[in-house]
């Protein structure tokens, strides 16, 4: 760690800063304020010296003569870089003691002096007219020499199949892939998928290159073949990403739906077309009531992108907010999505509220969670957790009255407790407080609240009414 | 707090060697094209290529202007185009489309393709079907080892994790090959190699092959590191998909380190601009706090600034000529010291806020009692809830292949049932990345009734004894179809609650587990789990070998792929021996990095890490990704 490094080192290794000012407004982390306030009150005292010992740094941050920083000066003007102020230092030659850098594994590797008994030998020999290394790509030379891979010679099947299994018990990918590209060029489709077919390294690397490559066509062959289906099925059903045009983007999943995926996975690409299907009518739709400016909710709220290839859920919160209360018959309705698409009532009640509180809609949120039963009593209910209710509530900045009546439905008492008390709903505490007796806690809480508010009067009432026992 | 290093601490390799050697490589090969030429370089080697060069080397070097290469035409006026690029097949594409344009227009230039770290065939035949081949001349550039800091390379080859264990494409084993070979011919022979995970045994045998061929001056050489030892990811998921709470490896999580640096934005720096800021052993704040629990980290930096005042204050009082003194030699380091601590602390500061907005509390909460293997229904319902609230989706994934792999796969009615809603929360599209995860064995459905019976028991074992990585190999041995299916769903297996318990992964806590001052490996998670990686390592490290680690590895489905190679006569020095190459295959968190930092100071150890990249959870989940955010 004490090893001297040259200035190259310093240089890069050094890191930049910026004056420090600090934000007071986090009360949670007293201990790293201290820091800050004795690092901030030396502040002056540092910022008075020059700062040239300080590198230039650009506006983005990187130092000046770095390479990613002059690429973006090229983007920017296309002039001239300033220099960098770090000399090349002299080239320090260590090839001497270095390895020649070359010797990558390559296919000639393993023609070269083979001793393996058996057939292979004999193929080698029969190529033994020409020098071993040409035979191959002389991968890893980096004084640029490269002699082109003729593996023309490999003529009968089981030659080429020799050469393949030779290449796989090398492990080095790029050899197998090599191997594969002839074979692929030099045998017919249905020869070369059944003997990769029993050969799962290859099989993989020739699958692999075909994506690569982008070869569409004899992947799903090959797949066909392999009576692979549900990869068929996903590769065909992929292609859909590259298409941009919503319109044929859905006429594409159409003819991915008869497809043979999984039970499972053929119900998600049939909801897949329908929810694309029924986003581009509301997106027909509502474009044309936004521009024609009649419709209050898109005056006040504009929409800020379009629906198009959005995931469901947030389609149903779209919905929720622009189309709450039409009828089920339209397709932009949430309660049409929510059937459509077999929605869960709790997805279903999450997302409503987080819409409607965004619209500060209350009368809505409170019809979310209202009940009537036989009696026409109505009763609140929710299928998430009030205390989650209220988290959303609180969110989308609720005032406390309407905290406070969530709040109140939160069954366990201590989360009720916490959550009025980090909300400030003091209606609330207060009263929790009197029906568990609690008198001390209450103590506690007046001196939380305001010196002659209304909660202190309140709290006062109660300390002093001697109807209730206290518990402490 | 911030442990210094033990006396006895063996001394580090000096690895700045590497960064020099592929500078004057990469000089080399531009002086190939002599005279004025631009320069074209691919986005994901900018940064790698920051940290061994700059604009003055390469202008010296004749290179005029810099372009990145993205998807437009190229603006450059220049006769001669230099590219460098990852050997990729889009990049192949962009240069033959770039040439066929000027061809074209009548315009003749020439091209030289700097391919890094190797090229491959595949590319190559592309410029042939373009047309192009001739016209372009194509190097490689080995430049594949990159040190991130004092004890950390890295290959920086992110593409490493899904090319191999998503899609079984072992191109990159031989580039690991070449540069242990590297290694070895720099820093000696290593005398004990140990190995687990099909990759790491064919990249070790890969390497020994280039060797034995080379048969060269590395013979007679001392060794320089005694031991070195190789591991698959797909051997530990688990640990690589917990959230990270060492410093470190929060920073990375929260802001990405990106090769060694990372950018404050204007909420850390609190200014108007974002920084980019080197993180490694020279930055001397950073390198006190960087291996320490979060907790810790506060109590070390409000310390460190009341010395920091204590040092200022000294200056009171003082007459001129000590004054000047305290200018001319204290004031420097003190000012630095200052910046990095008010970096350091904006960036904590940052991460607070961050995590409080997400309830971090309740996620580790989650993760925990997953390790544990309690509350499963509890975490399930916590991950749902995740979902429907259309959190992260990275994060909601991470969570459920969490699940999977310690449950040994979802049971199916929670399998469909959160997959329904993720879909719904975050798009249909995602069905593909669920089938890439299921294959990748990273999120996986039990097979109906997968309690294991009698029967499945004996064939279970049957098959591991057979062909240990029966993920690839079964397929070989049986006939394809349905049958194949069923056996490598019960090969993928993996056996998290059962190696735990035998490697006692969860530590028995009595009382309260002090993070400041750790007892094992488990306070980079909180003192909830020892990563299972490191734990490996650790075990075969005290035995010298697989001994007695037979049933670990029988449940890592790798009985033919854990291996352990020693140096008949040995050479090694003492000191030697202490010091130890991990190679992590697929990438390593810098959680496992500061456990196993942790486990050196502990033994008396040094580890080096050689990572094919840096990366946490959410790197693992993207790379799965078919949906590119």
């Amino acid at each position: 760690m004490n090893r001297t490094k040259g200035d190259e080192e310093e240089y890069w290794n050094s890191s930049k800063f910026k004056a420090f000012t600090f934000d007071d407004e986090d009360d949670e982390l007293s201990q790293l304020k201290e820091s800050k306030r004795a690092v901030n009150s030396l502040r002056d005292f540092v910022d008075d010296d020059d700062d040239d010992d300080l590198e230039r740094v650009s506006w983005t941050g990187e130092p000046v003569g770095s390479i990613s920083w002059s690429i973006k000066e090229t983007a920017g003007t296309s002039g001239s870089a300033p220099e960098g102020r770090e000399q090349l230092k002299g080239r320090n030659s260590f090839y001497t003691q270095l390895p020649k850098p070359t010797s990558t594994y390559s296919l000639s590797s393993f023609f070269k002096g083979r001793t393996r008994p058996g057939s292979f030998q004999s193929l080698s020999d029969a190529l033994s007219d020409t020098p071993p290394k040409s035979y191959a790509p002389e991968l890893g030379r980096p004084k640029g020499e490269y002699r082109v891979c003729s593996l023309e010679r490999f003529r009968s099947l089981q030659d080429k199949l020799q050469l393949l299994e030779e290449a796989v018990s090398m492990h080095d990918g790029n050899v197998i892939t090599a191997v594969l590209i002839f074979l692929k060029r030099t045998l017919s489709k249905e020869i070369l998928f059944r003997e990769l077919e029993v050969r799962q390294v290859a099989l993989r690397h020739f699958i692999h290159f075909l994506k690569e490559t982008g070869d569409q066509k004899l992947l799903l062959d090959l797949f066909r073949f392999l009576d692979r289906t549900e990869e068929l099925a996903l590769t065909h059903y992929r292609e859909h990403l590259n298409i941009q045009d919503p319109e044929k983007r859905k006429e594409f999943l159409k003819t991915c739906i008869g497809l043979p995926f999984s039970a499972e996975d053929s119900a998600h690409v049939q909801d897949h077309y329908t929810l694309l299907e029924r986003q581009i009518i509301i997106e027909a739709n509502d474009r044309h009531l936004e521009s024609a400016g009649q419709t209050e909710i898109f005056r006040k709220h504009p929409r800020k992108a379009s629906i198009l290839n959005m995931p469901l859920v947030t389609t149903l919160f779209y919905a929720c907010f622009y189309h709450y209360t039409e009828s089920e018959g339209t397709f932009s309705s949430p309660i049409n999505l929510k059937k459509t698409f077999k929605i869960p009532d709790k997805q279903y009640v999450l997302t409503a509220l987080a819409a409607r509180a965004k619209l500060r809609a209350w009368n809505d949120v409170d019809a979310l969670f209202t009940t009537k039963n036989w009696l026409g009593y109505t009763k609140k209910r929710a299928p998430i957790g009030f205390h989650r209710v209220v988290e959303i509530l609180h969110k989308n900045s609720a005032p406390v009255q309407i905290l406070q009546d969530y709040v109140n439905l939160v069954e366990d008492v201590d989360t009720k407790l916490n959550l009025a008390t980090k909300l400030k709903c003091h209606d609330v505490v207060i009263d929790t407080c009197r029906d568990l007796k609690d008198r001390q806690q209450l103590l506690a809480y007046r001196s939380k609240v305001d010196k002659g508010s209304v909660e202190e009067e309140k709290i006062d009432a109660i300390l002093n009414s001697s109807q209730i026992r206290w518990k402490n | 707090m911030a442990f210094p290093h033990r006396l006895d601490a063996p001394e580090l390799p000096d690895f700045s060697m590497l960064k020099r050697l592929a500078r004057d490589q990469l000089i080399y090969l531009l002086e190939q094209l002599p005279g004025k030429k631009d320069l074209f370089i691919e986005a994901d080697l900018m940064s790698p290529l920051d940290r061994i060069a700059n604009v003055s080397i390469l202008k010296q070097h004749e290179v005029d202007k810099l372009y990145k290469v993205e998807n437009k035409p190229a603006l450059s006026s220049n006769e001669q185009l230099c590219f460098l690029v990852r050997p990729r097949i889009k990049n192949m594409r962009y240069i033959a489309n770039l040439v066929n344009a000027d061809k074209l227009a009548g315009r003749f230039r020439k091209y030289k393709v700097i391919l890094t770290p190797q090229k491959f065939y595949a590319c190559e035949m592309v410029l042939e079907e373009e047309g192009v081949y001739g016209d372009v001349s194509c190097d490689e550039w080995a430049f594949s080892l990159l040190p991130l800091d004092v004890d950390l390379l890295s290959m920086e080859l992110p593409e490493f994790f899904r090319d191999y264990f998503l899609e079984g494409d072992q191109r990159w084993i031989n580039t690991v090959a070449q540069a242990l070979h590297l290694l070895s011919t720099l820093y000696g022979p290593f005398p004990n190699c140990y190995g687990i995970g099909r990759c790491a045994k064919m990249s070790y045998d890969l390497w020994r092959k280039l060797e034995e061929e080379e048969d060269s001056e590395t013979k007679g050489r001392r060794p320089e590191i005694g031991h070195i030892f190789l591991l698959d990811r797909d051997m530990d998921f688990v640990t690589a998909l917990c959230s990270q709470v060492v410093y470190e490896g929060l920073v990375d999580d929260t802001f990405r380190i990106k090769c060694g640096s990372v950018d404050f934005g204007p909420e850390v720096t609190s200014s108007d601009k974002s920084l980019k800021v080197l993180l490694n052993a020279e930055d001397k704040v950073f390198n006190e706090i960087r291996n320490e629990h979060f907790s810790n980290v506060f109590g070390f930096l409000s310390q460190k600034a009341r010395n920091l005042q204590a040092q200022y204050d000294r200056r009171r009082g003082m007459d001129i000529k000590q004054m000047k003194n305290f200018v001319s030699q204290e004031l420097k380091g003190l000012k630095q010291e200052h910046r990095l601590l008010s970096l350091h602390i904006g960036a904590c500061e940052s991460i607070m806020k961050k995590k409080t907005k997400q309830d971090f509390q309740e996620l580790i909460k989650t993760e925990h009692a997953l390790l544990e293997g309690f509350n499963i229904r509890e975490s399930t319902s916590y991950i749902e809830e995740h979902i429907d609230r259309q959190v992260s989706p990275i994060e909601s994934l991470r969570l459920m292949c969490l699940l999977s792999i310690t449950e040994n796969g979802l049971i199916p009615k929670d399998y469909r049932s959160l997959k329904t809603q993720y879909l719904q929360s975050y798009g249909p599209e995602h069905l593909l990345t669920f089938s890439n995860l299921r294959r990748a064995g990273l999120l996986t459905e039990q097979a109906p009734g997968d309690t294991l019976t009698a029967v499945e028991n004996k064939v279970s074992k049957l098959v591991t004894d057979k062909a240990a990585d029966t993920r690839w190999n079964l397929a070989q041995i049986s006939s394809p179809g349905k049958i194949t299916d069923a056996f490598s769903s019960l090969a993928k297996r993996s056996n998290f609650r059962a190696i735990s318990k035998k490697l006692n992964l969860i530590p028995r806590v009595d009382g309260e587990y002090d993070l400041k001052v750790p007892r094992d490996m488990a306070y980079v998670f909180s003192g909830a789990y020892v990563p299972l990686s490191c734990r490996i390592i650790e075990q075969v490290l005290e035995r010298r070998s697989w001994q007695g680690l037979d049933e670990v590895v029988r449940l890592l489905n790798c009985s033919e792929f854990a291996f352990t190679d020693m140096a008949k006569e040995d050479k090694a020095s003492s000191e030697s021996l202490r010091l130890i190459l991990v190679v992590f295959l697929g990438g390593c968190t810098f959680s496992e990095i500061s456990a196993l930092r942790f486990l050196g100071r502990e033994k008396g150890y040094r580890f080096i890490f050689l990572t094919t990249a840096i990366t946490n959870s959410a790197r693992l989940m993207e790379a799965m990704s078919e949906v590119k955010a």
